[in-house]
């Protein structure tokens, strides 16, 4: 068979797949229960949640804020009301806290459709990049959706991003938003390998900014373990950010993945079968630290 | 060696620069027409109603973040978001009149529930609401505009006597009776929607549009001889001379009263009512 080896079969071997899975599952699970909970109100009649992912009122007390969708209206020359400010700030600290891109890989719902693309590509054993785009691409975009909210006073990206595209469509009408979704779907399957959530999309951008400060981290604190088998790197959304964490290629050889483009998504920690992986904070700088007793135990 | 290690990165640098420039072409033409695409989705449909406090349309768009809480918060079910691929902006709160009217709600719900402001705030008494501007729009086919006593859109105005009023005029048709003219005043309208909702005809003859729409507006060096007369109280300019009538000695005609009068007699020879001389002349003639 000459078709690609699905990653962490190693390590579903020797955990069973329910552990080789876990993160992915809390992953789905919490992205799914998110959306849930908004679709309560419309679909059942159970207010626990109003609003969408741009701005949101939880049990009538909790007011939350995007705030990449406020800066682009303080751009459109619009200062927002304090609900929506507060909102943002929360939203902010929370994301500041567990890594800004956990929007991406925890939140957002088009994860979920480009990682089944992802997925697909390699089912139908689709090899290559397809359609090259930099990270610098999706910089541009962001640039540009500031500069057009800037221009035209109106916020445009709005208009278009399949983010709120695809929560409004599920909570206030569906309107052409499969469409939408759809496109988004067969332009990662067919035309470029995790070609919108890692390359294009302007918010994955503005929620990068975040996570390169934020606290929560993946650490490459066993990597003295790896066996260079690649699953990570083949799983990963953003296998840039794993190799100078685990090859030391950092000035001071920080086992800690410093990237904001990573999205703690943990699919590394999932299917590493040498369990290089593991979270930790920015703060722990430790280089592993089961070594020793793993050496004393190993012949 | 040198030079060999240089040729490469020369190469790599020319592939940065036009990499760099593709990339932002590419985007800058995106843009573009995401620009020009978010230009025409801003011009609203004349019947797709902004909720109450809504910021003047310029501003809406680049205000409201198109979360939709006002449209949860409103109790009766009048407010839609626009749909992606729809008429209205993508995500942006309206409501439809002719489908479901604005209630009024005395706490104005929508309002308090919007995070940004793009609901103004400053809106705390529904009746200032300005939603849009009622307008009898079609003459020909109001009842009331041909005689007849319907008036519901004057009966359901929350702010009947205000906001619409019923004008009297004379019907020449049957002679003698009159027509009740409903007639929407911009001062106190607040583009609810109530009277096109209830309009009795199949197509609403009064619709809800937007102000800019429905509404005139006259030079701002017009002044109105009369309002300023009464401001003044007299006239701002020299007074009419009095009409001069070249009538036979001894005979005077009253403009606007008894009409012509012979003094000598005292008598009238029109009277006011026009029957008596017609059948003065049928006598004379018998």
């Amino acid at each position: 068979m000459n078709q690609l080896k699905m990653p962490g079969t190693d390590r579903i071997a020797s955990v069973g797949w329910l552990k080789a899975h876990q993160w992915l599952l809390l992953r789905r699970l919490s992205q799914i229960s998110i959306l849930a909970l908004f679709m309560l109100g419309p679909a059942a009649g159970v207010w626990i949640v109003k609003g969408n992912l741009a701005s949101s009122r939880t049990l009538d007390v909790l007011s939350l804020s995007d705030p990449y969708v406020l800066l682009q209206s303080l751009f459109a020359g619009h200062v927002m009301g304090t609900t929506a400010f507060t909102g943002a700030i929360i939203v902010l600290i929370f994301y500041l806290l567990v890594g800004g891109r956990v929007y991406c890989s925890w939140v957002c719902p088009i994860n979920m459709v480009t990682d089944l693309a992802n997925w697909m590509r390699k089912k139908l054993g689709i090899k290559g990049q397809g359609l090259r785009f930099t990270i610098q691409t999706g910089y541009w975009i962001f640039a540009m959706t500031l500069v057009l909210a800037l221009v035209t006073q109106t916020i445009v990206w709005e208009l278009v991003n399949p983010v709120s595209i695809f929560y409004r469509g599920f909570l206030y009408g569906m309107g052409f938003a499969g469409t939408m979704i759809l496109a988004i779907f067969l332009f990662d399957l067919f035309v470029s390998r995790r070609g919108w959530c890692s390359h294009l999309c302007p918010v994955g951008i503005f929620y990068g900014f975040l996570g390169s400060k934020s606290v929560l981290r993946v650490t490459a604190m066993n990597r003295d373990n790896c066996n260079d088998c690649m699953d990570c790197f083949s799983v990963c959304p953003e296998p840039q950010v794993i190799k100078p964490a685990l090859k030391k290629l950092t000035d001071d050889k920080n086992p800690l993945i410093q990237s904001g483009r990573c999205t703690n998504c943990a699919r590394c920690i999932d299917v590493c079968n040498q369990n290089v992986f593991s979270f930790t904070t920015r703060f722990n700088k430790q280089d592993g630290m089961h070594l020793h007793q793993q050496k004393e135990i190993m012949p | 060696m040198a030079e060999k290690s240089q040729k490469p990165r020369a190469i790599s640098r020319r592939q940065f620069m036009s990499e760099t420039a593709k990339t932002a072409c590419g985007v800058s033409l995106f843009g573009l027409g995401l620009g020009m695409y978010s230009q025409q989705t801003r011009s609203l449909p004349s019947l797709a109603i902004r909720p109450p406090g809504a910021l003047a349309e310029d501003d809406f768009s680049g205000a409201c973040i198109r979360c939709g809480l006002c449209v949860r918060d409103c109790p009766f079910d009048t407010l839609k978001l626009g749909r992606f691929g729809g008429d209205v902006t993508t995500g942006t709160p309206y409501f439809t009149a002719r489908d479901v009217p604005c209630e009024m709600c005395d706490d104005i719900p929508c309002v308090k529930a919007c995070p940004t402001g793009a609901l103004s705030p400053d809106l705390e008494n529904i009746d200032d609401a300005r939603m849009g501007l009622a307008a009898l729009i079609d003459q020909e086919t109001c009842l009331n505009f041909q005689g007849l006593r319907c008036e519901v859109c004057y009966r359901i105005c929350p702010l009947i006597e205000d906001a619409i009023t019923l004008e009297l005029q004379h019907n020449p048709r049957s002679g003698s009776h009159a027509f009740f003219i409903p007639t929407v005043h911009s001062d106190a309208c607040t583009g609810c929607g109530k009277c096109e909702h209830a309009c009795v005809l199949p197509e609403a003859a009064i619709k809800v549009l937007p102000r800019n729409l429905a509404k005139g507006k006259s030079a701002e060096h017009y002044r109105l001889g009369w309002e300023e007369k009464q401001k003044a109280g007299e006239s701002l300019v020299n007074p009419d001379v009095e009409h001069q009538y070249n009538l036979p000695e001894g005979v005077e005609y009253e403009h606007g009263g008894r009409g012509l009068i012979d003094e000598k007699t005292d008598s009238v020879p029109f009277g006011g009512n026009p029957l008596d001389t017609l059948n003065q002349h049928k006598a004379d003639l018998q």
